[in-house]
């Protein structure tokens, strides 16, 4: 298992809202839900290579900025075309009021 | 200001030679110009709801409904002439935007809502709603790139005599009759092959067998009543009530700049009157909804006051946009490297210049 990687303080994200975070060269979108819960996927959609930070953040869903392509965050399903194939999901917590992701 | 580029006539098929060159040039699936606009701005532009849309689903089909019922009721005097005018273009005209905005997903906050909506405009606009999606995505990725884009309507040079015809849907609801009789069979054109991928073939398929289903029942029920009445309900509005959406629809892009990589060059924002407006769903905000498709069409009004000062100045009605768009067409019969460019209000971005390298932008020199 990957060591934790801090990503920044808890209310640098918005709830309901997504971040970009880049580490050794790999880039992911880091989010919070309604309640504020983290979480953390692949940073770029799937159908062509865009960054879901510009996306929306919807319920348990993140809308691409491109063709509106969805996934859900928590899972990293494919929810509606053209994305079809799912994001890679990572474990995110909270401590010391810092959001850190095991990449 | 009207520029002058290239002379060669083109070839704007998917599989040939200027695909290849797109790709080469770096045009293909490219980055391209955005106006900033801060990320908290840009959340609430975004946000969806569905009382909007809900409202305006429930106007268009009501009012269809009614003027079905009007020029039913009336079928076989002149009183059921304004009934299908109205009637014809609810559904032959305003199924364009319903189709274009529910596709994006943008429409309804509920996704079902948005489906469900899809599926019936996609219909009355004579659209497999699986091919289309993906094709309206390459739009969007590669917006009017040459052997890139299957959306490009007006090729260079036009054909006007061409173009005019499709007011009344000739011949192109013929056409896209004939794309659903063989997609019906399971058949891909070469070009839909390129930008639909094989696990959505099959889906394809089944939504052009409803579609082909529906629309032929309605030329049997035509046939066994020996009236026209079913097929001007079904399917005959593409051809009598089709011209708003070509009168709105070309100017989108019509006679601006081809292979660039910025949407102020080939996409154009039109002012229109409150009806247009509404059939259209705010579409007239082209180049803001190509920049930021994220925006449904009630927020675009909101987004244009905010980016205005870095776009080209809106054509200020349909008129004057045709004025433009029809004397860059008429020049491009001779002249198919002709195109509009538009200038920038003082303070705006420039054009590209630093975003991207010379050789991406053969229209922006
Ligand atoms: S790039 Fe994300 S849906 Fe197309």
């Amino acid at each position: 298992m990957s060591d934790w990687v801090d990503v920044c303080a808890l209310d640098d994200v918005d709830e309901e809202d997504v971040i970009r975070f880049d580490h050794a060269g790999r880039t992911f979108a880091v989010y919070r839900d309604e309640g504020g819960a983290p979480f953390c996927t692949d940073g770029l959609c799937s159908h062509e290579q865009v960054h879901l930070a510009d996306g929306l953040v919807l319920d348990d869903e993140v809308e691409c900025p491109k063709h509106n392509g969805r996934f859900n965050y928590k899972t990293g399903a494919a929810l509606r075309a053209p994305a079809c194939v799912a994001l890679v999901t990572y474990p995110a917590r909270v401590e010391g009021g810092r959001i850190q992701v095991q990449v | 200001m009207a520029v002058t580029s290239t002379n060669a006539r083109r070839d704007y098929s998917l599989t040939g030679p200027e695909s290849a060159r797109a790709v080469a040039l770096g045009l293909a699936s490219a980055e391209w110009y955005h106006t900033e606009v801060p990320r908290k701005v840009m959340k609430d532009l975004m946000r969806r709801n569905d009382a909007v849309a809900t409202r305006d689903t429930a106007i268009w089909l009501g009012l269809m409904a009614l003027s079905a019922l009007g020029g039913v009721l009336t079928w076989g005097s002149w009183w059921s002439v304004p009934f299908f005018a109205v009637y014809g273009v609810l559904y032959g005209s305003a199924c364009d935007s319903r189709w274009h905005e529910c596709g994006h997903g943008t429409a309804f906050k509920t996704q079902w809502k948005n489906n469900w909506v899809y599926a019936i405009a996609s219909f009355m606009v004579m659209r497999n709603p699986v091919a289309w999606r993906w094709s309206h995505a390459r739009h969007h990725t590669d917006t009017i790139i040459v052997g890139r884009d299957p959306e490009i309507t007006l090729m260079r040079p036009p054909d006007i005599t061409r173009k005019v015809l499709a007011f009344i849907g000739i011949p192109n609801v013929f056409q896209d009759f004939a794309v659903l009789a063989r997609q019906a069979v399971g058949r891909l054109s070469p070009g839909e092959a390129e930008y639909i991928p094989e696990s959505e073939v099959a889906k394809v398929t089944c939504w052009a067998r409803i579609f082909v289903g529906i629309q032929a029942a309605a030329v049997l029920a035509a046939l066994l009543s020996w009236s026209f009445l079913p097929l001007v309900l079904i399917g005959g509005p593409r051809i009598y009530g089709t011209w708003h959406m070509v009168l709105v629809g070309l100017l989108q892009h019509g006679g601006l700049a081809e292979d660039v990589l910025d949407h102020r060059l080939n996409s154009r924002t039109v002012q229109m009157n409150p009806i247009s407006r509404w059939l259209y769903w705010n579409m007239n905000f082209h180049v803001e909804h190509h920049m930021f498709p994220m925006v449904p069409f009630h927020g675009l009004p909101r987004l244009h006051e905010l980016i205005k000062d870095d776009l080209p100045r809106a054509n200020p009605s349909i008129a004057h946009a045709y004025r433009e768009m029809v004397s860059a067409l008429l020049r491009q019969r001779h002249d198919p490297g002709h195109y509009v460019r538009r200038d920038l209000p003082p303070g705006a971005r420039p054009y590209r210049m630093e975003f991207h390298g010379e050789d991406a932008l053969p229209e922006v020199k």
